[in-house]
């Protein structure tokens, strides 16, 4: 399943580093942040709960990058 | 500007007006250093708190640790001024990053503003604005003069001239009538049209290519990874550089050579090196530059699905051309009836019935050439054989029609055709009873279209087709292609791409173009397929990478030129971006370059090379 979500982030660097933070979270099959639309594209593994999974994505990135907003 | 960015713009010029008055002020020592200690916290507070945040959360080698070492560092060398001065010119290139980049993104997004933004629905003799989100199908829609056709339908009422360009970048007006098709998307340019929808808005045209080009670049171009891989190593690599910088020298002079150690220079070379890391300049120019070439197509009438099939146009080296509906204009139309049996009414009324329920163009032109209304309860046991043609039922009367495959394989005597053309036998109750010649027009641009890909750089221009030799090598020779493969079936130009593929060497890609109808798989086979004339052909738009939204074939050319001119613009921002930044790097280390040098090297490589992506989007002269 594959899912989109609006982001917010000032530079590049940090939405490739937003990128790798979500993709290695647990529950997310792969994942791609495009900078210059400010999307997050997710694909979620089968069976995990995309609410629940994504919390955890925005938990991540915060980590990585603190200034950045994922609008779930 | 934002309210953030009017933040930072606020901190920035009182930073000025301190630095400005500071100058002027006697202050030494200690009372120098607190004075500074405010214009410092003003510009770098946000910084700081990022840098510490960063080192608790384990992310330590990035941009804000970089920047917080290099001017904490300046000032504990004595260089109150130079370390407020560094976070300044650090933060006006954030600043004016951000604003650069919002700007593209807002010019590109309207670029691509195809979106409609409500429709008009009569009630009560009144016009309501609506959502179109909100218009079932069926529902009769008024646009005015001057306003988008919202969602796609049939025309009830009015005629009008439309402007296509948004969606084709066409920029001649195209005429409707009632009972056209129109799409959604185009603008209305004289009189009022009443419009009967046939799809919901989400299934029109406008919010599929809208999907198509918000989601793009969600598949990223080789080049983007390879950047985004480069910026995982790098900073940290310069860092781990700037300490040894820092350290190895001064150690080596105190032990081995036996000099004075020097810490402040090096460590001052260290921190000019800090600064110089940051690869948002690299980050940033190629994604722009990819995003500003898809918008800049989309402008053209070319919708590139994603950055990864702009850099593979770029790279093509073999196109390889379905016939129908791609280099002909697809219209077939029936030029004669030869040695029927019976009155040639009757024989086209069998053919016409028979091929009643396919959507082949032959079939098309069938019933158009036929000219009354088709009963279909009349046509039972349908049995399409692809390629070769169509067996049914008419009045339970068995009738055959197809080629002359189709012929042999039923084992009927046929006569063959003297003259260039499709040929559509038609055998009835078992026996023959004439043949159908059915012509293609050659597009009007086609020829040209082929001379300049060659003029391109295009090593190989190949023609496939499912019709009869003949009619294959007369087209081909009219346009000039190389090599032509005729009288195959779907599953044959599968194979023969496949061979065609095995013939490319290194780098050299292969494109097919097709017109979306029956050749799905072999868009899909190929390195990258182009579907032309996407207007209203949804299996087009989902099967291939290219969509060309109209039949122009010089597109194609158009498509060539400006993946390639935004390739050519990625590769320029990735050697001048590393270039100078190596360059300064050098410089650094050797103590020539200072920490003005090195804010040029971050803030002012990132500003050319956003302007130099920004050229992508310019592609009309291509």
């Amino acid at each position: 399943m594959k899912k989109t979500y609006k982001i917010d982030v000032d530079c590049a660097n940090c939405a490739n580093k937003m990128e790798e933070a979500a993709r290695k979270t647990s529950g997310v099959k792969d994942a791609t942040v495009n900078f210059m639309t400010l999307k997050m594209i997710v694909e979620f593994e089968d069976g995990a709960d995309p609410k629940a999974v994504m919390e955890t994505v925005r938990r991540n990135c915060k980590k990585v990058e603190d200034d950045c907003e994922i609008f779930l | 500007m934002n309210r953030k960015q009017k933040k930072v713009l606020i901190r920035i010029l009182s930073t000025v007006i301190l630095l400005i008055v500071f100058n002027f002020l006697p202050a030494e020592g200690v009372l120098s250093f607190c004075l500074y200690l405010v214009p410092y916290g003003i510009i770098s507070y946000d910084i700081l708190l990022k840098a510490g945040k960063g080192i608790r959360n384990g992310q330590v080698f990035d941009e804000n640790f970089l920047m917080a070492v290099a001017t904490v560092g300046a000032i504990c060398l004595g260089d109150y001024r130079e370390g407020v001065a560094v976070m300044l010119f650090y933060q006006i290139g954030e600043l004016f990053q951000s604003y650069a980049v919002g700007r593209s993104r807002k010019s590109i997004s309207e670029l691509m503003d195809i979106r409609p933004d409500y429709a008009n629905v009569e009630e009560d003799g009144e016009l309501k604005r609506v959502d179109p989100d909100e218009v079932p199908i069926g529902t009769v829609i008024v646009v005015q003069p001057g306003e988008k056709i919202p969602i796609d339908g049939i025309i009830e009422e009015g005629e009008a001239l439309l402007n296509t360009s948004a969606l084709t970048g066409e920029s001649l007006p195209r005429e409707a009538h009632p009972q056209d098709e129109v799409i959604s998307g185009c603008i209305n340019m004289s009189g009022v049209l009443k419009i009967r929808t046939t799809k919901e808005f989400g299934e029109s045209t406008v919010s599929k290519i809208l999907d198509l080009v918000e989601n793009s670049s969600s598949r990223k171009s080789r080049s983007e990874n390879f950047i985004s891989r480069f910026a995982r190593y790098y900073t940290p690599a310069v860092c781990y550089g700037a300490l040894a910088l820092a350290v190895l020298p001064p150690l080596v002079r105190m032990t081995a050579l036996g000099l004075a150690p020097q810490w402040g220079s090096w460590i001052y070379r260290a921190l000019t090196f800090l600064v110089i890391s940051c690869p948002c300049a690299l980050v940033i120019s190629i994604p722009l530059s990819f995003f500003a070439g898809i918008g800049g197509a989309g402008n053209a009438g070319v919708l590139v699905k994603g950055s990864n099939y702009l850099e593979t146009l770029a790279q093509t080296k073999y196109v390889v051309f379905d016939k129908t509906g791609t280099l002909t204009r697809g219209v077939f139309e029936v030029v004669g009836v030869h040695h029927n049996a019976m009155e040639e009414e009757r024989l086209l009324e069998y053919a016409a019935l028979a091929e009643s329920y396919s959507s082949h163009p032959i079939s098309r032109s069938l019933k158009k050439a036929y000219g009354k209304q088709i009963d279909q309860e009349r046509v039972t046991g349908v049995k399409e054989i692809s390629g070769n043609g169509v067996t049914a039922l008419v009045d339970q009367i068995p009738v055959a029609v197809g080629n002359a495959k189709l012929m042999r394989q039923l084992g009927i005597v046929f006569v063959p055709c003297s003259q260039v053309g499709t040929i559509v036998h038609v055998a009835v109750n078992g026996a023959y009873a004439g043949h159908i010649l059915i012509a293609d027009v050659v597009k009007e641009h086609s020829a040209q279209a082929i001379s300049e890909l060659r003029k391109a750089g295009i090593s190989k221009t190949v023609m496939l087709t499912g019709d009869a030799d003949r009619v294959a090598l007369k087209v081909a020779e009219e346009l000039s292609v190389d090599e032509v493969y005729s009288e195959l079936l779907p599953a044959d130009k599968v194979a023969k791409v496949e061979e065609l593929l095995s013939r490319c060497r290194g780098r050299e890609k292969l494109a097919f173009v097709g017109d979306g109808i029956n050749d799905a798989p072999v868009l899909s086979r190929a390195d990258i397929g182009i579907a032309m004339g996407a207007l209203g052909s949804d299996a087009a738009i989902e099967a291939a990478d290219v969509v060309l939204m109209d039949d122009d074939p010089q597109k194609i050319v158009k498509a060539i030129r400006i993946a390639r001119k935004c390739l050519r613009i990625v590769y320029e921002n990735i050697y001048f971006a590393i270039g100078v930044k190596i360059l300064c790097l050098l410089l650094g280390a050797l103590g020539i370059a200072n920490m003005w040098l090195a804010i040029f090297a971050d803030v002012g490589v990132m500003v050319i090379a956003a302007l130099n992506a920004i050229r992508a989007l310019f592609v009309k002269n291509l």
